[in-house]
C-alpha cells in the first residue's frame, strides 16, 4: 500500500484484556511520546470489572496541540482475541493493525485496505520466561519496543522512563530493558521500519505537565486547606481521595509529633459522607467529599439542608454515564441539572466546570473559598474523561501571598465587642451573606441553633410566611452576589463580526475548539465561542447568548441539560439554543462536533441570505 | 414557636464551680406535650452539665428529626445546636468532632431516628467510637406523625391505636454492645436519680457513650397495654446498679461492703462508683451485659443502669492519630504546601 508519511499526527489504540498489566505498558508508550516533546491525549476506555474483560487505551498524538478526541483510529494494537473482530473493523482505511502473530489471525477478519503487522510476542516470551505472570507483563513491555521501532521513536527515551519508574528497584530495570529491546529488534527484523506513521522529536510540550484531573482535584483540596474529608468509594471519583490522602501523607504530617493535620473518614455511604462534611464545615473546618452521580443523588437531602441552613460544603462530582448505575466506567456530563438544583424545595448550588487538570486544581482550591464566603455547597463538576485520563495541562501555579478566605465569621473578640443581638441570618452588609459563628467561641454570645426548618434572622424557628419569604429572598440575593464572584466565562471571538456562537463547558472544550478551527479552515465557517465556567451564570454568559442569533450548546448528555439550565435561568427562546449532544459514554470528538454544526448549518439555512451568517 | 423562659430566678440558687446556676444551662421553653418523658431527660442533661461544671458554650448539641430531636432547643441555650436531617445526626456529629476534638458532643435522637431511618449511621458511629454522648429517647412510638409503632415497640405492645405490635423489637443496647460500643447504659426518664449520674459518667467517657432512655410518650403510647408506659416501666424496671459520679479532685471516702461496689476511673480522672445490685454481672464483660439484658427480658423486666464500660478505649482521633489541636484552627501556613513545592510536583509530571 502506498502511503504518505505522517509525522506526529495520528491516533493509536491499544486493545487489551483488563487485569493483565497492560495499563502501565500503554502509559509507558504515551509518556515516551510526551517526553519527545510531542503533545498527546490518552483516553482509557475500560470496563466496570477487575479482570478478564476488554479494555482499550486510545492515544491521540498531535504536535499542533489539539487535545480532544479526534475520532477514528490509525493504528490498532490488537492484543485481545475477544475484541479482535471489532478492533480490526475500527481501523481507518490506510491504517495498521499490529498484533501478536503467535496465533494466526482468522482469515475472514482480514481487510485489504489496512496493513497487518504480526509479531510473535507470546512465542518469544515463552522462550524467555517461565513464570506465566512474567510472560504476560513483559509481553506488554515488548510491544512498546515493537512500536518504538515502527514509529522510529527514540529507544533511549523509553529506557529512561523505565529507569525513572523503577528508581530504587534496579533489579526490575534490566528485565524491562531486555523486553523492550527484544520487541524493538523483532520489529526491525520482521518488518520494514519505520512505517508511514512516525513520531519525531519536537519542542511542542513546553512547560506542560501530564496529569489526571482526579489527582489535580486531590491536590487542589490539599492546597485549598481541606482538613476533613469524608467519602464513600465510587468510580470514577475514588482516586480524588486517594490522591488527597497521598499528598496529605507527604505534606500534612507534623514532623515533630508524627500526628496528622487532616482526617479522612471512609463513610458508610454517601449520605454519611456529606453529613460529615456538613458537620465539619459547620464546626469551622474546611471539608469536602468526592463522588459521582449515584452518590450525588443520595446526597440530595443533605445538600438542601446545607443550602437552607447556610453551611459550607465542597463536593467533587466526577460525572459518569447515567441514569442509575448507567455505564460506571464511561464518561458523561449528565449531572448538570441534578447538581445545580439538588434537593427538594427551591434550591440552587454553586457549580464549577473545569476543562483541564489546571482548572481542576484551581477550582477545587477555589471551591473552599467560595463555600465559606457564601456559606453554601460548591460542586466541582469534573467527569470521568478529565478525572481518570492523563491530560496535558499548563503547569499548576500558586500565589503564596494569598491567604484562605474564611468568609464572614465572628470571632470571640467580635462577639465580645458586640452590643446588639447576634443574628445568624441577618443581612448586615446588604449582600445577602450573613455572619456565622463557630461552636465554642464565646461563653455567652453568638450561640445559635442550626436547623433545616424555617427560621427568622435570629435562627429562631418560625412558620410565619412573611419571615419565610424574607429569608428566601435573602438567599436569592446571596445567589446574585455569588454570580459576581464565581469564575467568568472564557469568551473567544473570531476576528469577523459573527452572529452565531458556540457554548461549551468542562471536557467538551478541547474538541469544540478544534472543531471550530477546522470549520473555519475546511468550510470557511467562523463562530464565536464561550466556555461556561460556573453556575450561577456570570452576567457575561447571558450577554454572549443575547449577542448572537443562534448559539450551539455542546454537551455530553442526552437531554441538553446545560441548554435547559440556560433557558431556565434566562428565559431565552429555546429556538435560539441549538443542542449538540454526544452521550455514548466516550469522550466527545472534534469530528462529531464539526459534522453536527456543519450539517445543521447546511440543513437549516437554505436561503443564501441566512447562510451568509455563517460564512 | 420557642418561648423564652422568664429571666427571674431565686437569688440563692446554688452555683457550681464555674459560678453558674442551673439557669445558665437551660434552653427555651419546651413545646412538647405536658408530661413527656423527653422533658425529664432535658432536665437531667441540664442537671448533669451543671453538676459536672461543664462550660455551656463548650458543648455542641446535635439531633436528627422527631420529638426527641426537638429537645436540644430546650436545654443548654448557650451552646451551639444542630437539628440536622432524619436519622443523620451521627454523621453530622462525626464530622463536627473531626473538626474540633475539644468540644463535648451531645447527640439526642429517638427510636425512629436511631432504630429505623438512622440505623446505618448509628451503627457506624458506634464502630468508629466517636467521642460523644449519644442519648436515644426511646418511647417506642412515632410521636410527631401521631402514633405509629416504631422499630423498638415490643412484640404485643398496644399503643393508643389499639393494635398489638406484630413485630420483634430492636434492642438498641444489645446492638450497641455487639457493635463494640465502649459505654452502654439503659435508663428511664422517670428515674432522675439514676439518669443524672449516668449522663455525667457518659460525658466523662472518652469514646462513644450510648444511653438508651425509655421515655414514655404521654399522648400516644402511655396506654395500659404499652410496654413503654410509665406504669409498665415503673413496675418492670430492675436496676443492675446505681451510680455515683465522683469528680476528679474529690477523694472517695465512703466504704462499702466488699463485692457490692466497683470503682471505675474514667479518662478525665473522675471515678464512677457503681453500687452493684446484680452481683453476678461484670460491667467490663460485653457478653455478661448481653446475657443480662436477655435474662431480664425473659422475665419481662427492663434492666437499667450502666451495663458496660471499657474505660481504656481509644477514641477515633487517637485511632487516626490526628493532631491534638482542633483541625479547624489550622491556618494557611500549616495547611498549604506552597508554590515552591507545587513547582516540584509539576516536575514530577513531565
Amino acid at each position: 500500500m502506498k502511503r504518505d508519511i505522517i509525522v506526529n499526527k495520528f491516533v493509536i489504540k491499544f486493545a487489551n484484556v483488563n487485569g493483565t498489566g497492560s495499563a502501565s505498558a500503554n502509559k509507558l508508550f504515551s509518556r515516551s511520546v510526551f517526553r519527545m516533546g510531542v503533545p498527546i491525549s490518552p483516553k482509557n476506555i475500560f470496563p466496570s470489572n477487575i479482570q478478564g474483560l476488554p479494555t482499550w487505551y486510545e492515544v491521540r498524538i498531535n504536535d499542533t496541540g489539539f487535545l480532544g478526541r479526534r475520532g477514528g483510529i490509525d493504528v490498532m494494537v490488537g492484543m485481545n482475541p475477544q475484541s479482535m473482530a471489532r478492533d480490526i473493523q475500527e481501523v481507518e482505511k490506510g491504517g495498521y493493525f499490529v498484533y501478536d502473530s503467535t496465533k494466526p489471525i482468522d482469515p475472514s477478519l482480514l481487510r485489504d485496505d489496512i496493513d497487518f503487522i504480526g509479531v510473535p510476542l507470546t512465542e518469544k516470551c515463552r522462550e524467555m520466561y517461565e513464570d506465566p505472570r512474567q510472560l504476560q507483563l513483559f509481553r506488554n513491555v515488548m510491544y512498546v519496543g515493537v512500536l518504538t521501532a515502527l514509529f522510529d521513536m527514540e529507544l533511549e527515551v523509553v529506557k529512561q522512563l523505565i529507569s525513572e519508574q523503577f528508581k530504587g528497584r534496579e533489579k526490575i530495570v534490566a528485565p524491562n530493558f531486555l523486553a523492550v529491546e527484544t520487541g524493538y529488534e523483532m520489529a526491525k527484523k520482521l518488518h520494514a521500519c519505520p512505517i508511514a506513521y512516525r513520531v519525531e522529536r519536537r519542542d511542542n510540550v513546553g512547560e506542560k505537565i501530564l496529569i489526571d484531573g482526579n489527582e489535580a482535584c486531590g491536590l487542589g483540596a490539599v492546597y485549598g486547606g481541606a482538613t476533613v474529608s469524608a467519602w464513600y468509594p465510587i468510580t470514577p471519583s475514588t482516586s480524588v481521595i486517594d490522591n488527597f490522602a497521598r499528598y496529605c501523607r507527604k505534606y500534612r504530617i507534623d514532623a515533630e509529633t508524627g500526628q496528622k493535620n487532616y482526617a479522612i473518614v471512609q463513610a458508610e455511604d454517601e449520605l454519611a459522607a456529606i453529613g460529615m462534611v456538613i458537620g465539619a464545615s459547620w464546626n469551622g473546618a474546611r471539608a469536602f467529599t468526592a463522588t459521582s452521580g449515584p452518590g450525588l443523588s443520595l446526597m440530595n437531602e443533605f445538600l438542601g439542608l446545607a443550602y437552607f441552613a447556610e453551611i459550607p460544603a465542597v463536593l467533587v462530582d466526577v460525572q459518569r454515564a447515567g441514569p442509575s448505575t448507567g455505564m460506571p466506567t464511561r464518561t458523561q456530563q449528565s449531572d448538570v441539572l441534578s447538581a445545580a438544583y439538588a434537593s427538594h424545595g427551591d434550591t440552587k448550588h454553586i457549580c464549577l466546570y473545569p476543562s483541564t487538570p489546571k482548572e481542576c486544581f484551581e477550582y477545587t482550591a477555589l471551591a473552599f473559598n467560595l463555600a465559606e464566603r457564601f456559606q453554601t455547597p460548591v460542586i466541582v463538576m469534573s467527569d470521568l474523561d478529565l478525572g481518570m485520563n492523563d491530560n496535558m495541562s499548563e503547569p499548576f501555579t500558586w500565589d503564596d501571598a494569598k491567604l484562605y478566605d474564611r468568609g464572614k465569621v465572628f470571632k470571640e473578640e467580635d462577639l465580645e465587642n458586640m452590643e446588639e443581638r447576634f443574628g445568624r441570618y441577618l443581612d448586615v452588609d446588604g449582600d445577602g451573606i450573613p455572619y456565622r459563628t463557630y461552636p465554642g467561641t464565646h461563653p455567652t454570645k453568638g450561640a445559635f441553633f442550626t436547623r433545616g426548618t424555617s427560621k427568622d434572622e435570629y435562627a429562631i424557628y418560625t412558620e410565619n410566611g412573611e419571615k419565610y419569604i424574607e429569608n428566601m429572598k435573602r438567599l436569592e440575593k446571596k445567589w446574585k452576589t455569588a454570580s459576581h464572584h464565581v469564575p467568568k466565562p472564557v469568551i473567544r471571538k473570531t476576528d469577523k463580526p459573527c452572529t452565531v456562537g458556540v457554548v461549551h463547558f468542562g471536557t467538551s472544550e478541547a474538541s469544540t475548539l478544534e472543531a471550530l478551527h477546522h470549520l473555519n479552515g475546511m468550510h470557511g465557517i467562523s463562530l464565536d465561542s464561550m466556555g461556561i465556567q460556573s453556575f450561577p451564570f456570570a452576567d457575561e454568559v447571558g450577554q454572549f447568548i443575547e449577542d448572537h442569533e443562534y448559539v450551539f450548546v455542546v454537551e455530553q448528555n442526552r437531554d441538553a441539560q446545560m441548554r435547559s439550565l440556560l433557558i431556565n435561568e434566562y428565559e431565552f427562546d429555546p429556538e435560539c439554543l441549538v443542542p449538540i449532544l454526544h452521550y455514548d459514554g466516550s469522550p466527545i470528538t472534534a469530528r462529531f462536533i464539526r459534522h453536527e454544526i456543519r450539517d445543521w448549518i447546511l440543513q437549516t439555512t437554505t436561503s443564501p441570505r441566512r447562510r451568509s451568517r455563517f460564512y | 414557636m420557642s418561648y423564652k423562659i422568664p429571666a427571674f430566678r431565686h437569688p440563692n440558687l446554688p452555683r457550681n464551680e464555674l459560678g453558674h446556676t442551673t439557669k445558665d444551662y437551660e434552653g427555651a421553653v419546651s413545646t412538647l406535650c405536658a408530661g413527656c418523658g423527653h422533658d425529664s431527660i432535658s432536665a437531667a442533661i441540664i442537671e448533669a452539665c451543671f453538676q459536672k461544671n461543664v462550660p455551656p458554650h463548650r458543648v455542641a448539641k446535635l439531633s436528627g428529626i422527631g420529638c426527641s430531636s426537638k429537645t436540644p432547643t430546650y436545654f443548654l441555650g448557650h451552646s451551639h445546636g444542630f437539628n440536622s436531617v432524619h436519622g443523620r445526626m451521627p454523621s453530622v456529629a462525626t464530622g463536627a468532632n473531626m473538626a474540633n476534638r475539644e468540644l463535648l458532643y451531645i447527640g439526642v435522637s429517638g427510636d425512629g431516628d436511631t432504630a429505623s431511618i438512622g440505623m446505618g449511621q448509628f451503627v457506624h458511629a458506634v464502630r468508629r467510637n466517636v467521642n460523644m454522648v449519644y442519648i436515644c429517647e426511646n418511647n417506642g412510638v412515632y410521636g410527631l406523625t401521631k402514633g405509629q409503632d416504631s422499630a423498638t415497640t415490643d412484640l404485643g405492645s398496644i399503643s393508643k391505636k389499639g393494635e398489638p405490635n406484630a413485630l420483634e423489637p430492636i434492642d438498641l443496647c444489645s446492638i450497641a454492645l455487639q457493635l463494640g460500643a465502649t459505654f452502654v447504659a439503659n435508663s428511664f426518664s422517670g428515674d432522675k436519680t439514676q439518669l443524672v449520674p449516668i449522663i455525667k459518667a457518659a460525658m466523662a467517657h472518652r469514646g462513644f457513650a450510648f444511653i438508651n432512655v425509655i421515655s414514655p410518650c404521654v399522648t400516644f403510647n402511655n396506654t395500659p397495654g404499652s410496654t413503654k408506659a410509665y406504669d409498665y416501666i415503673r413496675q418492670h424496671m430492675a436496676s443492675t446498679n446505681t451510680v455515683d459520679y465522683v469528680p476528679p479532685a474529690d477523694e472517695i471516702t465512703a466504704e462499702f461492703p466488699e463485692g457490692t461496689d466497683e470503682l471505675v476511673t474514667m479518662h478525665d480522672g473522675s471515678v464512677i462508683n457503681l453500687h452493684k445490685l446484680e452481683k453476678k454481672h461484670d460491667i467490663h464483660s460485653r457478653s455478661s451485659a448481653i446475657s443480662l439484658i436477655q435474662e431480664y427480658r425473659a422475665e419481662d423486666k427492663v434492666v437499667t443502669g450502666i451495663l458496660f464500660i471499657d474505660e481504656e478505649t481509644q477514641d477515633i482521633h487517637e485511632t487516626m492519630n490526628t493532631t491534638d489541636r482542633p483541625l479547624r484552627d489550622l491556618g494557611t501556613k500549616e495547611l498549604c504546601p506552597g508554590g515552591a513545592e507545587l513547582d516540584a510536583i509539576n516536575d514530577l509530571h513531565r
